[in-house]
């Protein structure tokens, strides 16, 4: 099938995924509030993955379920131009599938969160679904204005699910953290278009590109407008110094939803950064490449360090996935064609790797808000065997270890930088991750090789069938990528043909 | 006949890959299995593992210098990456060295590991499923991939089943080891991606590797960046602390691998990679001489150490610091002597070091104490226990009619061609050796039996009799007739020599390795010609 944009119902085609999300989760929204659902307020017993609140969990994924057909229709379609609101390529369909993946997930692995928690069912997934779409939005824009409609529909459906648990203080203080930061780093970024807009004319990504790399875009400018546009997704990636907010949040947010925010959000905010960086203002490397370049320098070194000292698994987490945002700049410092790829299959084992460790955490937390220090882990791995070793497998992959697709994706975030030749960056990278072998592995031999402090210390810890389910799927695509990474390795390569010029990446070489 | 019967059933086909996966695969079987049953499963399974390999030794064809039972598949072709195995005279013995210890180590560990049995095998196995891999993978991502996977099942090997510090001990040689091969790392990549720019494929093979014209100071930064990872393995010097800790911590059989067979790595890589990769550095007077010193001190310096360690254990595990330093030494004496006499030192070592840490363990199983000054006159009660210690410590020393001798002997002729003053001072290490060695002999073995709780020892029992009886009988035979090594070994330790030859400097080498300084990162294709061309001056056609 053919798209042409100047139909308008062809636009309503090109975001067929999106909407198919968007009426799952009002007809999820509308479900919640009808009497049916609505004993979540009582005391919970029994089995909560199947009946009850349970149900709408399971109609949620069958939206995501029917968004990823969709996606996959779009495969078969073509546009006309290269210049709408809207993109086709190939670059949002495998961002998409990270998306699915992730909320997924994260559905499958708050189940009983959500039960014994006694959250609005109904309410958390329609969210969940909302955040998802707008995360879509972002990865398919060609539009700043969309881009900026993307990042507003997912980011305020992740300040109420931060708030979500209102009788939790810590989630009412992180939400409205969240919500606070999240406003003033979207003001930075609004500006950051207007000026965009002064300096070129326009909004759209590829009329940006065209104006910047002719050099007919006002310099001054444009100067200021991609730096502000940097700090603007620098606060959503949580890139150090704009990272202020993101341990408090993660550690306050109920644990699914952290775990949702640092694989969807982080991974919306890149594939956006992506797309207006390295295409939009591909003709301005020389500009914005040390901005990129000090700011993965410095979230890299200062994340990793500031891990080694947490002693709380969810704010040690936070700042894991801070130090990730650090090697995911790498590969927008880079700019060439494998960068892009790695990024992709970075963030897609990253995704994996994350919701894998915080479903454990959960577990480990009694499905609550309890037993988040990293002593409470004491013995773990000897109780809980299979548990154990899932999580080792996630630390490892997280430390970017050999046999996990963790290791590979940093090979593929390293071999993107060695293109670019961005030699320091890359003993920045590994050097940093040897720091980072110190929090991970500090994880593990809590869990195998101390003795647990009482007997019995770990009986509580319940996986119910949808967690195991997301486990087994997390571990298994770990272990895969991590030995067979060839198919993904190629479709990643595959998608982000075709782009953007890629011009930048090469010293020297005129775009 | 033996060549024939191999020949029948295919051997160098798959002998390799069945060395990698067959320890895999007996994972499963120990994990699946009964916690009693572990370790008869993996003992017998490694046995297994060993016979097969035992046919390499006749499979090998001698003759050859270079790669053999090659073998490619694609692994990961968007970057070049291949699963290549392959062996030559200098990984051969290092395959054969893995597979008799870990077999060894795991019968040794039977009384040892009284808790948690079917993981420890478990770890056991795969450990020697990653250092075999790591002495027979021919292609550099592969061969990273192993020489990471083998710190795993080792941290966790020091890390539950070790002593007191064992946390602390587990943590620091990960740390260590990790800070080395990420920088390897690194070089690894700069050489792909040289690679696919001067040779317009991706590759990450080792033979692609060595058709690379690098530049004399890209050499450069890339033997420091090899030979910190590798140092640290094998250990160099100033960065062995972590040897000891490891050693004392780790329970029996970890100590027995750690020494065979994971320091061989180190000084594996030093062959295997850093000398015929990066000829012009390995040859750089600066290096030799910063390697020997280095190696000199390391002999010196952790000898004396031993010899004031009132644990016994800690002693052999400074001993080891002290042999590698020889092993070090033959390497970049630069000569066929040298090479070869590391080479013996590295399989004498991994024999006698071994036998060494077995003996200590069953010493420390019947008296639970590792304190030199607990024991006394055991010679009395023990006498075969006592015998064979002696001849395995008078093989760690090196005396002629052992293993020892016949490495350290050849080391030190090997660098005494080159570099007299520094094999003068080297050949006071092996008068140290019996400096430490022998008073702790004395104070276990002989002395008087005035501890009662001595005087009920139990002597060996058949089963460390069976332990010991190959390694000691391997002792004697390599002391006595080492030429079927040794001519299994020179083909490919003059191969190495011969890229050491080739990329010789006509004049002096500093001028030689000039020219390239400029360009340590060559900006683009056009430049990179003319870099090629000035370095072509100092490379042969090379040995392909």
């Amino acid at each position: 099938m053919e798209l042409d944009f100047s139909r308008q119902l062809h636009f309503f085609w090109a975001l067929l995924p999106e909407i198919v999300l968007c009426t799952f989760g009002m007809v999820v929204l509308v479900a919640g509030v009808s009497g049916k659902y609505k004993d979540a307020d009582k005391e919970p017993s029994g089995d909560p993955s199947f009946g009850t609140t349970a149900d709408l969990g399971w109609l949620s994924l069958v939206g995501l379920l029917v968004a990823a057909g969709a996606n996959g229709w779009l495969y078969g379609v073509t546009e006309v131009g290269q210049d709408s609101m809207i993109a086709l390529d190939h670059f949002r369909l495998f961002a998409n599938w990270i998306f699915l993946l992730a909320a997924a997930l994260t559905i499958l692995i708050s189940f009983t969160y959500v039960y014994r928690q006694r959250l609005q069912a109904g309410e958390f997934f329609a969210l969940i679904l909302f955040a998802t779409a707008g995360a879509m939005f972002m990865g398919g824009a060609r539009d700043l204005i969309v881009i900026f409609l993307g990042l507003e529909v997912m980011s305020i459906a992740v300040y109420a699910l931060t708030a979500f648990n209102r009788r939790d203080r810590k989630s009412a203080e992180a939400g409205l953290k969240y919500f606070l930061l999240g406003a003033f780093s979207t003001g930075f970024f609004l500006y950051g278009i207007a000026l965009t807009y002064g300096a070129t004319g326009s909004t759209n990504v590829t009329v940006i590109a065209a104006s910047v790399s002719s050099g007919a875009a006002t310099p001054g400018l444009l100067t200021i407008g991609i730096a502000l546009l940097a700090v603007g997704f620098a606060f959503k990636v949580s890139a150090v110094p704009f990272h202020m907010w993101t341990p408090d949040v993660y550690e306050g947010a109920p644990a699914p939803v952290t775990a949702f925010m640092s694989a969807v959000v982080k991974a919306a905010a890149f594939v956006a950064f992506l797309r207006v960086f390295l295409v939009a203002f591909d003709g301005a490397y020389d500009t914005w490449f040390p901005i990129l370049w000090w700011l993965a320098a410095i979230t890299m070194v200062a994340a990793n360090l500031m891990a080694l000292v947490q002693t709380n698994v969810k704010r040690m987490l936070a700042y894991s996935s801070i130090a990730h945002g650090g090697y995911l700049l790498v590969a927008l410092a880079a700019a060439n064609e494998s960068a892009a790829a790695g990024m992709l299959f970075y963030l897609l084992v990253y995704t994996l790797m994350n919701i894998g460790a915080f479903a454990i955490v959960i577990g480990v937390a009694h499905q609550a808000e309890e037993r988040l220090y990293i002593d409470d882990y004491t013995g773990f791995g000897w109780s809980n065997p299979t548990l154990g070793v899932f999580l080792t497998i996630f630390l490892l992959s997280l430390a970017g270890f050999p046999g996990t697709g963790g290791f590979m994706g940093k090979i593929y975030l390293l071999q993107g930088a060695a293109e670019s030749e961005l030699w320091w960056l890359m003993v920045i990278l590994v050097l940093t991750t040897v720091a980072s072998y110190w929090y991970y592995l500090r994880v593990a031999w809590v869990m195998w090789m101390k003795n647990a402090t009482s007997e019995g210390q770990h009986d509580l810890v319940i996986t119910p069938f949808p967690m195991r389910l997301a486990l087994i799927v997390c571990v298994g695509l770990v272990v895969y990528t991590g030995i067979f990474p060839g198919a993904a390795i190629e479709f990643a390569r595959a998608s982000v043909e075709g782009l953007g010029a890629f011009g930048g990446g090469l010293f020297g070489v005129a775009p | 006949m033996m060549t024939s019967l191999l020949e029948s059933i295919g051997y160098t086909g798959w002998v390799l890959h069945a060395l990698i996966w067959l320890p895999v695969l007996g994972v499963g079987l120990v994990l699946w299995g009964d916690e009693e049953a572990a370790k008869k499963v993996a003992f017998w399974w490694s046995m297994g593992v060993l016979v097969l390999s035992a046919g390499l030794w006749w499979a090998f064809d001698p003759t050859q210098g270079g790669m053999q039972m090659e073998s490619t598949t694609p692994w990961i072709e968007t970057w070049g990456v291949s699963y290549s195995l392959g062996i030559d005279g200098i990984s051969l013995f290092m395959v054969l060295l893995t597979t008799l210890t870990s077999t060894l180590a795991i019968l040794g560990s039977f009384n040892y590991i009284k808790e948690r049995q079917r993981a420890f095998y478990a770890l056991m196995l795969l450990l020697q499923a990653g250092v075999v891999g790591v002495f027979v993978a021919t292609d550099l991502l592969l061969f990273y991939v192993f020489f990471e996977l083998t710190l795993v099942p080792m941290y966790f090997i020091v890390g539950v089943w070790g002593g007191e510090r064992r946390i602390y001990a587990a943590i620091k040689f990960f740390l260590f080891t990790a800070l080395g091969s990420l920088l390897m790392l690194v070089g690894i990549l700069y050489m792909a991606f040289k690679a696919n720019e001067l040779l317009g494929f991706p590759t990450f093979a080792y033979a692609d590797m060595l058709q690379l014209p690098l530049t004399g100071t890209e050499q450069l930064w890339l033997f420091a960046a090899f030979a910190v990872a590798f140092s640290v393995k094998v250990p160099v010097f100033p960065l062995h602390t972590w040897l000891p800790d490891a050693h004392v911590e780790a329970p029996t059989p970890g100590s027995v691998v750690l020494a065979a067979v994971l320091l061989k790595m180190g000084t594996y890589g030093f062959l295997r990679f850093l000398l015929p990769l990066f000829p012009v550095a390995a040859q750089h007077t600066t290096v030799v001489y910063v390697m020997l010193v280095l190696a000199v001190i390391g002999i010196i310096y952790t000898s004396w150490v031993a010899a004031v360690q009132p644990d016994a254990k800690k002693l052999v595990a400074y001993t080891s610091v002290a042999h590698m330093g020889f092993v070090l030494l033959g390497i970049f004496a630069l000569n066929v002597n040298g090479l070869q006499g590391g080479l013996i030192v590295m399989v004498s070592h991994g024999i006698s070091t071994g036998a060494l840490f077995l003996l200590l363990g069953m010493l420390y199983e019947r008296r639970h104490t590792r304190k030199i000054e607990d024991f006394g006159g055991i010679g009395r009660v023990a006498p075969l226990l006592a015998s064979v210690f002696v001849l395995t410590a008078l093989a760690s020393i090196g005396l002629p009619g052992t293993s020892g001798f016949v490495g350290e002997f050849l080391t030190l002729l090997g660098v005494f061609e080159t570099h007299p003053t520094i094999a003068i001072i080297a050949t006071l290490g092996v008068i140290f050796a019996a400096y430490y060695m022998l008073p702790m002999v004395q104070k276990i073995f002989f002395n008087a039996l005035d501890k009662p709780e001595n005087r009920e020892m139990q002597d060996l029992s058949r089963r460390e009799m069976a332990i010991l009886a190959p390694l000691c009988a391997l002792m004697i035979w390599i002391g006595w007739n080492p030429t079927p090594l040794l001519e299994r070994m020179e083909p490919s330790v003059r191969m190495v020599l011969e890229r050491i030859e080739a990329a010789k400097p006509a004049g002096t080498l500093g001028a030689t390795a000039e020219p390239g300084s400029g360009v340590v990162i060559v900006p683009a294709p056009a430049d990179l010609e003319a870099g090629d061309d000035l370095d072509g001056g100092d490379r042969s056609t090379d040995d392909d």
